[in-house]
């Protein structure tokens, strides 16, 4: 029987009170017919679902779970890193100590070494500028000297000079002259 | 001025105090009017200055020289000036002095003096140069009161150096 014969046939199996009120043969139980094909569209619909919707939400849910997993691997990570920082950091916080005093004792050392050295090289300069001014002492001492005999010759020269033409009286010219002819005259 | 040029008024000079007689005395003259013009700034400034018209510059020579040089020596210096050749006289002139020194077989002898010579003691000097440097010599005296006693001669290159002066620039140099 197909099952559009079998739906008529049951349909004409259906009570129907005088009000026009379906009368079926249970309570509790619904009709054969009905049991039938609300079977049959319910293994329809399981089947549909086991067909289609399973394999999705199976994969929705393996992917949900490897998301999940995945997270808590990145937050397993995350936190490793952490602690890995937080080691690092107190490591370092360990070094910038030892680093800082390292730092100190280095400027301490220095800061003596400069002072040492500004001593002595303060004490070089002073004395270089000592024997400086006594060799400008000397210089200047001879520099007022030699100014001095150069004064003394100048004057000397001019006086020389104005001597020799006071005392250059016609005779004496005629002296000089004399000597020179002879003298020339005698090369 | 060019060499050539100074060479040709030297030589147009010569030429004229030759025809006219008188090269001895106007040689003589113009040597001496030469170191004149060379020992007086004002006198060469006078001589060469060329806003100074050219009548103006030859009255100057004519007033100098006038009564006191030959004629000829008067119109030559007057030419040479007139000319606007006054800055080249000194030159001009010595080189007309050792042309006619030369014409004669002589070589010009400038001895610097701080008073006048003889005639005697120009001879003996003349004959004593012509000893020393084995040349005749055209004696040429120059009064330089700067020599302060005794003389300078020099006779081309060479220079016989008896001065006080350079005695005393000595004495200076070792003082």
């Amino acid at each position: 029987m197909s099952l559009p014969a079998s739906i008529i046939r049951l349909a004409e199996e259906i009570h129907v009170d005088d009000n026009g009120q379906v009368i079926t043969h249970n309570w509790l139980l619904p009709e054969t017919a009905e049991i039938i094909y609300g079977g049959i569209a319910s293994l329809l619909i399981f089947g549909a679902l086991y067909k289609f919707a399973l394999p999705a939400a199976k994969k929705a849910m393996a992917a949900r779970t490897d998301r999940i997993q995945k997270e808590l691997d990145d937050s397993a990570a995350a936190k490793a890193a952490a602690d890995t920082e937080a080691v690092q950091i107190r490591a370092a916080k360990g070094d910038i100590e030892g680093e800082r005093a390292r730092l100190l004792a280095e400027a301490d050392t220095q800061a003596e070494q400069l002072l040492a050295e500004g001593r002595v090289r303060l004490e070089t300069e002073v004395a270089e500028m000592h024997a400086r001014g006594d060799i400008e002492i000397a210089q200047l001492a001879s520099r007022s000297g030699d100014e001095l005999r150069t004064e003394i010759s100048l004057l000397s020269s001019q006086v020389t000079e104005r001597l020799v033409a006071e005392h250059l009286d016609a005779a004496t010219q005629d002296a000089l002259i004399e000597q020179f002819i002879a003298k020339v005259g005698a090369a | 001025m060019s060499e050539n040029r100074i060479d040709g008024y030297a030589r147009a000079l010569f030429e004229i105090a030759r025809a006219e007689g008188t090269i001895d005395e106007v040689e003589d003259e113009l040597f001496r009017f030469a170191r004149n013009v060379e020992n007086s700034d004002s006198l060469r400034n006078a001589l060469t200055d060329e806003k100074i018209p050219a009548s103006r510059r030859q009255a100057i020579v004519e007033d100098l020289l006038g009564g006191k040089a030959t004629p000829t020596t008067v119109q030559l210096v007057s030419m040479v000036v007139g000319s606007g050749r006054g800055r080249d006289l000194p030159a001009i002139i010595d080189r007309l002095v050792q042309r006619a020194s030369t014409s004669k077989g002589l070589e010009v002898a400038e001895v610097r003096s701080a008073i006048p010579l003889s005639d005697d003691q120009q001879t003996r000097l003349a004959a004593a140069l012509a000893n020393a440097t084995g040349k005749q010599v055209n004696l040429k005296v120059v009064i330089d009161p700067s020599v302060l006693g005794g003389l300078v001669a020099t006779v081309g290159d060479t220079v016989i150096d008896g001065s006080v002066r350079t005695r005393l620039d000595h004495l200076k140099a070792r003082l």
